[in-house]
């Protein structure tokens, strides 16, 4: 008798609850967007927050309430953005392919010491004194953007940081990893960078660094397309007006600026000048 | 007096992870990032002090069928409809707050923390504001306990100077044991 009284209260308490929730979420029901969903199955999914939201459900909210662009997808691509604008019934935008850059080389740079700390690069970066290396502008070398990288685009060569851009899908995670801040967005097309972030003046440079920018100003002097600037004693190259012609690579007494497809064999090169 | 020495049992002396080892699956699930552990935090806060007062009802309305021997399987159900409730509630009335707690809030139906707290009320004889106190208080030690663990885990990513055997959980698990023996400094303290 006191089982079936004991099954008998649970059963009218469950069934209560249930019917209270049942209530509950008819009173308490949100309206969604129905072209959340669609929106959020077409993104890839990869939460990488390249698009400048939390994440891909959080990039699809943002679509639907306006607050977000259609288009800003760099791991989709142009399919995914295409199926986006045809959900929300928009003209697609042309996307342009967008890659991770270092603008550091600085593989030719002094340390101050041996550095026997955390293999970290925000542990690193936040020392006394700003860290190991000599320039406090440059690649720190503890690989925090390799380990951020979601597709492995991102290896260390001689300490310094490289961004394969066949497989860099631009999500810009590295960016948000690296604590000097020296990771740049550039598009896929661009060969000629200047993979320099010093704005440190030729001198002091000179000291302890033998590639970096020392803020000649010959390549803005070569440039005929002005393209190349100078300003914080860094050369800085507008890529919308960039035509990849490498005037101002020649020109560079740094043989700083370069082709950036080109840096494995160019420092081959190097080594044999040497 | 009571209710200080209810507060500072249930956050140091006998806090829910590190002493009664309930609750473990959030504290080694979401304790990677500090912002996550931050957020599990405060939801289990939140619902364990909301599940000590409902549940301290429903033990009331159990004592007086004479059932209070099925406590443990009417606190299971009560939390899971409570916690499905809040969510709800939450998201039609406090869109902020839900979407801060995010995935968390769900997560917690599970929590033996809470069913923990629930139980525990009614085996020490706790009056209603002694119920809340202790579940918030509950609620408050899994926070600083994620959150102390959260800092030595994030620390320990940073480093890379680990015996690969070593990498990930075994290493959270040693570490999670580790302060567990430092809180049990807190066994001698006593107030009133």
């Amino acid at each position: 008798m006191n089982i079936v009284f004991a099954i008998l209260v649970l059963g009218v308490m469950g069934g209560v609850f249930g019917l209270a929730l049942a209530v509950a979420s008819k009173v308490f029901y949100v309206e969604k967007d129905e072209r959340l969903e669609p929106i959020t199955e077409a993104l890839p999914g990869a939460n990488c927050g390249g698009c400048g939201f939390s994440g891909c459900a959080a990039y699809a909210q943002a679509i639907i309430d306006g607050t977000g662009k259609i288009g800003m997808c760099a791991v989709g691509g142009r399919a995914v953005n295409d199926e986006i604008a045809a959900i929300m019934g928009v003209e697609s935008v042309e996307m342009e392919r967008k890659v991770a850059l270092v603008k550091c080389r600085g593989f030719h740079a002094t340390k101050k010491g041996c550095y026997d700390g955390l293999m970290d690069c925000e542990a690193a970066a936040k020392l006394a004194g700003g860290g190991p290396n000599n320039c406090p502008y440059g690649c720190l070398g503890f690989g925090n953007c390799v380990k951020a990288c979601p597709t492995g685009a991102i290896s260390l060569k001689d300490g310094v940081a490289q961004v394969d851009h066949e497989k860099c899908v631009g999500c810009m995670a590295c960016k948000n990893a690296c604590p000097r801040g020296i990771i740049e967005e550039v598009p896929y097309k661009q060969d000629i960078v200047v993979a320099c972030s010093s704005k440190e003046k030729g001198g002091a440079l000179r000291k302890y660094c033998d590639i970096g920018c020392i803020g000649c100003k010959l390549c803005e002097k070569t440039c005929e397309h002005d393209a190349i600037h100078v300003f914080d004693n860094l050369a800085r190259i507008d890529y919308s007006k960039c035509i990849s012609c490498s005037a101002c690579a020649a020109k560079c007494p740094r043989h700083l600026i370069a082709d950036c497809n080109l840096w494995n064999e160019f420092n081959v090169v190097e080594a044999q000048a040497r | 007096m009571k209710l200080l020495s209810i507060a500072i049992g249930a956050i140091l002396v006998n806090n829910f992870i590190l002493s009664q080892f309930l609750g473990i699956c959030p504290f080694m699930g979401v304790s990677k990032k500090m912002d996550t552990a931050v957020g599990m935090g405060v939801a289990v806060t939140f619902v364990m002090g909301v599940a000590s007062a409902v549940t301290y009802a429903v033990n009331l309305l159990l004592i007086r069928l004479g059932l209070d021997y099925m406590q443990t399987v009417a606190y299971i159900l009560v939390i899971a409809a409570l916690v499905q409730f809040i969510e709800m509630f939450l998201q039609k009335v406090v869109p902020a707050l839900y979407s801060a707690l995010g995935i968390y809030l769900p997560l917690i139906t599970t929590n033996c923390a809470v069913l923990g707290v629930a139980l525990q009320n009614t085996q020490n004889g706790y009056t209603f504001i002694q119920s809340v106190v202790y579940g918030v208080t509950g609620g408050l030690g899994f926070t600083l306990a994620i959150i102390l663990f959260a800092s030595v885990r994030e620390r320990l990513a940073a480093n890379s100077d680990c015996p690969k055997c070593f990498e990930g959980f075994p290493l959270a698990l040693i570490s999670a044991g580790l302060i567990a023996l430092a809180f049990m400094g807190f066994q001698g303290l006593r107030i009133g």
